[in-house]
């Protein structure tokens, strides 16, 4: 990544909050090496079905400057329709995991982590491929979801932009998952840049027609930015809104575990609406509304995820921000 | 005020459950009847017993529809005579251990009524299953619980068929109510649709305590949808799934299907229509327990019941 400074009186204010933005054009090396993977869970069937579908017949990810390659991340769950066989694929691709040694007792998940590690990455190495777009489905009403880490992905924020634009038939938020300083544990972090579409409602297990369409057209739209991107299209700077994660909340339990209050009707299917304090949030089978204390508005996701009662998620807070996102375009030789 | 012949008294329904984790992942039966176990003053009548139970703990512990096999389908004869062994299919040692609670099935000593919990993640709405048209009794009380919950619609689906009836839980009581509440996804609860399951047990017990209190019911009738044929998706030599529920199907339970309309969608476009010679009205529609059950939807035709007048005979006893 190079960043050409147009008017060079500006380098002594890089690095401080002041900086203009739209006088900066970054280059980003083209993605040419881009992979797709639809069956990280191996329950969420729009992204299973297509990887499925493009393993056959691999027309629909080609473009002029590249081909997209679909995998299938986790097949004996995909076989057993379920989320995972022994942990969370998703959650294991840190370095720690994917570089510790113990072989023979592993849990599969971790051995299919450093396979694919070492088909697409090695993560944070020079040979990684250079995209991952990986399909889920949530039990959310999170529309067609762009999830990406942050807003210092320049390129990838591009990309979401290029979507929302031309992706219009649904609702396309863009959120924004990174926590801190921690490192990712997404199956996407091995390569270099990644992008997880997240589109719902859903049910595990089920295949509905509209999230299948929205999640195809997702695809097929990053890969048009991408062809446009490796052309070497301008893409000049831009505002946009994102929501940033700021903490999960979960369900009010009893003292040995028991959810003792379930999402309130209010709040089911309002992701990305204002939570403000005051609001209920849950609802005892008692009938008591539990509200939210919050002195400023949050703004929910993965409302009632089915996966995430086990990870004691009720709905993820985001905040909602404006970010100002430079130009780019790609380093053509 | 008797104007029920004397061959239409019944019994009165003294011991009454309702199951909830027959399948452990439809969590608004699991979560109601937790609540239950912990406080039962909300489904107590007067001059009955109802007793909240949950039929597959471990199933529900594991927030999966089964351990071994579907415990929905194993209150057969031969499941429930089988012989105990070390490698017993956990539902079926279940489905025995139901049986010597709240059964034996067919006999005397059986549960008078059971009512079973389910969700499911089609658009079904809040839907009462009927396992045998000559019920009077669960008639009525379906056609009760219609017009209390009345301007809001609760279809009936009746699986009395030859072959296409299955051996359910609640089957071991001498009338056995199913209550199947969606949309709601496997392994999720949703307010709104717990709050649908809840209503119907309250008008469901309602019209037992009237019952039992020697309310006389005059002959009713109800339209239900009497279960059909069931249709798989289209599928390769390999049994893969090819084709999934058409966007113009999805979420239209209960809804006319007429010859020609489109039924399935595949990923080149092609789309598949229904090619029947008459109207008919699917439900269970792209429900998610039924892709390993070869079931994509089910057809139904409505049809009217009718029922007997019904009065307790518990007033001319005493």
């Amino acid at each position: 990544m190079v960043t050409l400074r147009r008017p060079l009186m500006l380098i002594c204010l890089a690095g401080t909050e002041q900086v203009d933005q739209t006088l900066f054009l970054i280059m980003f090396k083209p993605l040419k090496r881009v992979v797709v993977t639809g069956d990280t869970h191996g329950n969420e069937m729009s992204g299973v079905y297509l990887a499925k579908h493009w393993l056959k017949n691999p027309s629909e990810l080609q473009r002029e400057t590249f081909s997209a390659t679909p995998f299938l991340g986790n097949p004996r769950a995909t076989e057993k329709i379920v989320r995972y066989v022994d942990q969370d694929l998703n959650r294991s691709f840190k370095t720690e995991i994917l570089t510790s040694s113990s072989e023979g007792d592993e849990l599969y998940e971790i051995k299919r982590a450093k396979e694919i590690n070492q088909l697409y990455g090695p993560k944070g190495s020079t040979q990684t491929y250079d995209f991952m777009i990986d399909m889920h489905n949530t039990t959310s009403n999170m529309g067609a979801c762009l999830i990406v880490d942050s807003t210092e992905n320049h390129l990838i924020m591009h990309m979401a932009n290029y979507v929302q634009k031309n992706y219009t038939l649904a609702k396309t938020p863009i959120y924004l998952y990174k926590l801190g300083d921690e490192e990712s544990y997404a199956i996407d972090s091995i390569c270099k840049y990644g992008l997880a579409l997240e589109v719902g409602p859903q049910p595990q297990g089920v295949v509905r027609a509209d999230a299948l369409k929205h999640m195809r057209g997702l695809v097929n739209s990053v890969l048009d930015f991408i062809d446009l991107f490796n052309k070497g299209t301008a893409f000049p700077a831009f505002e946009i809104e994102a929501y940033k994660l700021l903490a999960r909340e979960d369900y009010p339990r009893s003292s040995d575990g028991e959810i003792m209050a379930i999402i309130h009707p209010h709040l089911q299917d309002k992701d990305f609406d204002p939570l403000n304090p005051g609001d209920p949030m849950f609802q005892t089978l008692d009938g008591k509304d539990i509200i939210y204390e919050g002195d400023t508005p949050v703004y929910p996701t993965f409302i009632n995820e089915g996966a995430y009662y086990e990870k004691k998620i009720a709905f993820a807070k985001m905040e909602k921000l404006t970010f100002s996102i430079p130009a780019i375009q790609a380093q053509t030789e | 005020m008797a104007f029920c012949h004397v061959d239409h008294e019944l019994a009165p329904v003294r011991r009454v459950a309702i199951f909830g984790g027959t399948h452990g992942n439809e969590l608004s039966g699991v979560l109601l009847v937790k609540h239950w176990l912990e406080n039962s003053a909300e489904i107590q009548r007067v001059g009955m017993v109802v007793k909240p139970f949950l039929t597959n703990p471990r199933a529900v512990q594991k927030c999966a529809r089964y351990i071994d096999c579907d415990l929905n389908r194993v209150f057969d004869t031969e499941h429930l005579s089988e012989q105990e062994t070390e490698d017993m299919l956990y539902e079926v040692k279940r489905a025995q251990k139901i049986n010597s609670i709240f059964g034996p099935k067919g006999s005397d000593d059986a549960f008078d009524l059971i009512f079973d919990l389910h969700n499911t993640t089609s658009n079904m709405g809040s839907t009462l299953i009927l396992e045998d048209l000559n019920d009077d009794f669960t008639v009525q009380m379906f056609h009760y619980i219609k017009l209390a919950l009345s301007p809001a619609s609760c279809p009936v689906l009746l699986i009395d068929h030859s072959n296409l009836k299955y051996a359910t839980t609640r089957s071991v009581a001498k009338h056995s109510v199913g209550v199947e509440v969606g949309p709601q996804s496997h392994g999720v609860v949703r307010a709104d649709i717990l709050d649908n399951m809840r209503r119907i047990i309250k008008h469901g017990l309602d019209f037992v305590e009237l019952f039992n209190s020697g309310k006389e019911f005059p002959p009713c009738s109800i339209e239900v949808y009497k279960i059909q044929e069931k249709v798989d998706y289209p599928r390769n030599e390999a049994g893969e799934i090819v084709a999934f529920v058409h966007h113009h199907l999805q979420d239209q339970d209960w809804q006319a299907l007429k010859p020609g309309d489109p039924v399935f969608l595949d990923l080149d476009g092609n789309v598949i229509v229904y090619d029947g010679d008459y109207t008919v009205y699917p439900t269970f529609v792209n429900e998610a327990a039924y892709y390993e059950k070869k079931q994509a939807f089910i057809k139904t035709v409505k049809v009217t019941l009718t029922a007997k007048c019904i009065r307790s005979s518990v007033l001319n006893q005493e």
